[in-house]
């Protein structure tokens, strides 16, 4: 092992081109694990901070809380329902938002509540006052402003922040029921929903109670009216999401698979260009296993350099990319790609050991 | 107790239906702390006898015993612990790890024995100034001249108080000078040791400084020249 590490230290260059393309690599890794989490949860942290561990929708909506409506009799036969503790309306309107000195508008989802999400506090007293999404300040939305909504111009002021309670990629504005009333009527005259009516329900089980079974017991009492889902089977069916997903982890399977590739090459090559030394190692006792440790130990080091480098360039990265661009770099993608990227390399330096098996000591000396 | 016992000892490679006699019934005795000069055409035997010695290569045939322990069934594993605690060697092109310091490359035959650090490091410096390179021990292989290189490498050899000896064209890189110096070095620490050695050589120049001499031809043995 302090052979291998010693190598390391005096040849750095020798090792540079897999040093290099492991780091690019981690690079690469970082930013699309980045983009994905940026992009799935600006999509979906609306939903996951839901207080409930149901959601109920309208049975004909497929599962749009833009689409669904639930009212107020349904809502009634929903909180009858056996196993379910509470149940709070949700409502939500897309639009998008003047922010004061800012030429372009931020897109926004206002949502109207019952039932506060996790992080967000219980709703504004005053109608008019909303708690926005602190991804909203990389639109210049600053707090105490008034940001006006939809093309009438609903004026809302901004009164504290909350951390991700995005939906589909628009800034979340938490206000009351009736701030989302209001803006609704403003902005979609024709969309207003009836008194007591809201898109979805947000339904707390009671403590004991199986959520799915309970979501059963809810869509039975409703005659089917309703379609309840747990929350994270809500969250994955926001539209494009699970697409969304397969195509990153596609790409960063594949790169984590070219991680493993670089690796065994150049190890390959190394080991390769170091048969004579194997040899003499092995003329003077060492066994392939003694061998082999330094190759790996030599790959697992490499590896945890390049993300240590790729790790740096991805940070610098958050700062040319603009705010606008949902990458989110988070320490469990980071652990994720590192625990990859050295198991990456271990498999791809196993590609050395029956190299490293076959060398014949006897070459030493012939 | 000879350091070195070769009994009958054949070595048999097929090369598809053809049989390569490399060594023929070769025998020998090497007492401790003699040195065997073994000279002979390339291809005759030489290497592979002192391969077969070293435990690098199992033979065909008869019986090689080191220090009492007749090595010749061993297991590819015990072989290899066998070379790491008996034997040393000094190979013909040297072979010094590239990256190491000299007294690193005295160091790895340590490393890899798991050896006691401290002592390890005492004896490698020993023998280092022993073998005049004292003062040159941080260097890189690069940094030393030829004989110098060579040099450390037979104090590689003796890193492990080895019972035997194996030396390989010792000279074959160094003028006449320079190779006598390295044999008288190599004799000085055979001798101080009373280790056995086995020297392999084409100049017969070399030979006055072994206690005996045989000679081989297409795998036979036979005395040396006088």
């Amino acid at each position: 092992m302090r052979i291998a590490l010693t190598e390391l230290r005096r040849r750095p260059a020798r090792f540079a081109p897999a040093l290099v393309a492991l780091m690019l690599l981690t690079l690469l890794l970082l930013v699309l694990g980045g983009l994905l989490d940026g992009l799935y949860n600006g999509s979906t942290g609306a939903l996951r901070a839901q207080p409930g561990e149901l959601l109920t929708y309208s049975s004909d909506a497929k599962l749009s809380l833009v689409r669904s409506r639930i009212d107020a009799a349904t809502a009634a036969e929903v909180a009858k329902a056996p196993g379910v503790e509470q149940v709070g309306g949700l409502g939500v309107v897309l639009l998008g938002a003047k922010v004061p000195d800012r030429a372009e508008e931020a897109s926004v989802a206002l949502f109207g509540y019952q039932l506060a999400p996790r992080g967000v506090p219980s709703p504004p007293q005053h109608t008019g006052d909303v708690y926005a999404d602190r991804s909203l300040r990389a639109h210049g939305v600053k707090l105490g402003q008034t940001l006006l909504l939809g093309p009438n111009r609903y004026p809302v002021a901004v009164i504290g922040w909350v951390s991700d309670t995005n939906f589909l990629l628009q800034g979340g504005l938490w206000g009351n029921v009736e701030t989302w009333r209001k803006a609704v009527e403003s902005a979609r005259p024709d969309a207003v929903l009836a008194p007591g009516t809201f898109q979805a329900l947000t339904v707390v089980v009671s403590p004991g109670s199986k959520p799915t079974e309970v979501a059963a017991a809810i869509d039975a009492a409703t005659g089917g009216t309703t379609h309840t889902v747990t929350r994270s089977f809500a969250v994955d069916s926001l539209p494009g999401l699970a697409q969304q997903r397969t195509t990153f982890n596609a790409i960063i399977f594949t790169t984590f698979f070219v991680a493993a590739l670089v690796v065994a090459l150049f190890f390959a090559l190394l080991t390769l260009e170091r048969t004579t030394m194997y040899a003499v190692f092995k003329a003077v006792g060492a066994s392939s296993r003694q061998i082999f440790a330094q190759v790996l130990s030599q790959a697992v080091v490499i590896a945890l350099l390049s993300f240590a480098l790729g790790a740096v360039l991805a940070l610098a990265a958050t700062f040319v990319i603009p705010p606008q661009v949902p990458l989110q770099l988070t320490q469990a993608r980071a652990v994720e790609v590192v625990v990859g990227l050295v198991v990456m390399s271990v498999a791809g330096s196993v590609l050395s050991l029956r190299r490293v098996v076959r060398v014949d000591p006897a070459s030493a000396i012939g | 107790m000879n350091a070195l016992t070769l009994d009958e000892v054949r070595k048999v490679y097929r090369s598809g239906d053809e049989e390569i006699v490399a060594l023929d019934h070769a025998s020998l005795e090497v007492a401790d702390a003699e040195i065997l000069a073994l000279v002979g055409p390339s291809g005759s035997g030489k290497t592979t006898l002192l391969s077969i010695a070293g435990g690098l290569l199992s033979p065909s045939e008869g019986r090689v015993i080191v220090a009492g322990d007749d090595i010749s069934r061993y297991e590819p594993k015990r072989l290899t612990a066998f070379r790491r605690e008996n034997v040393g060697f000094v190979f013909q092109s040297v072979n010094l790890v590239p990256f190491l310091t000299a007294r690193e490359n005295l160091l790895v035959v340590a490393e890899l024995d798991r050896r006691d650090r401290k002592k390890a490091a005492k004896r490698a410096d020993q023998l280092l100034d022993e073998l005049g390179l004292g003062a040159r021990k941080g260097n890189l292989p690069a940094q030393l001249s030829g004989g110098e290189r060579q040099r450390v490498a037979v104090g590689r050899a003796f890193m492990n108080e080895p019972d035997l000896v194996l030396i390989d064209e010792p000279t074959s890189a160094l003028d006449t000078r320079l190779g006598e110096q390295v044999m008288q070095l190599i004799v000085d620490e055979v001798r101080a040791r009373e280790t056995a050695a086995v020297i392999v050589t084409h100049d017969l120049r070399m030979t006055r400084y072994a206690d005996r001499v045989l000679e081989i031809t297409d795998g036979v043995l036979h005395s040396g020249p006088d």
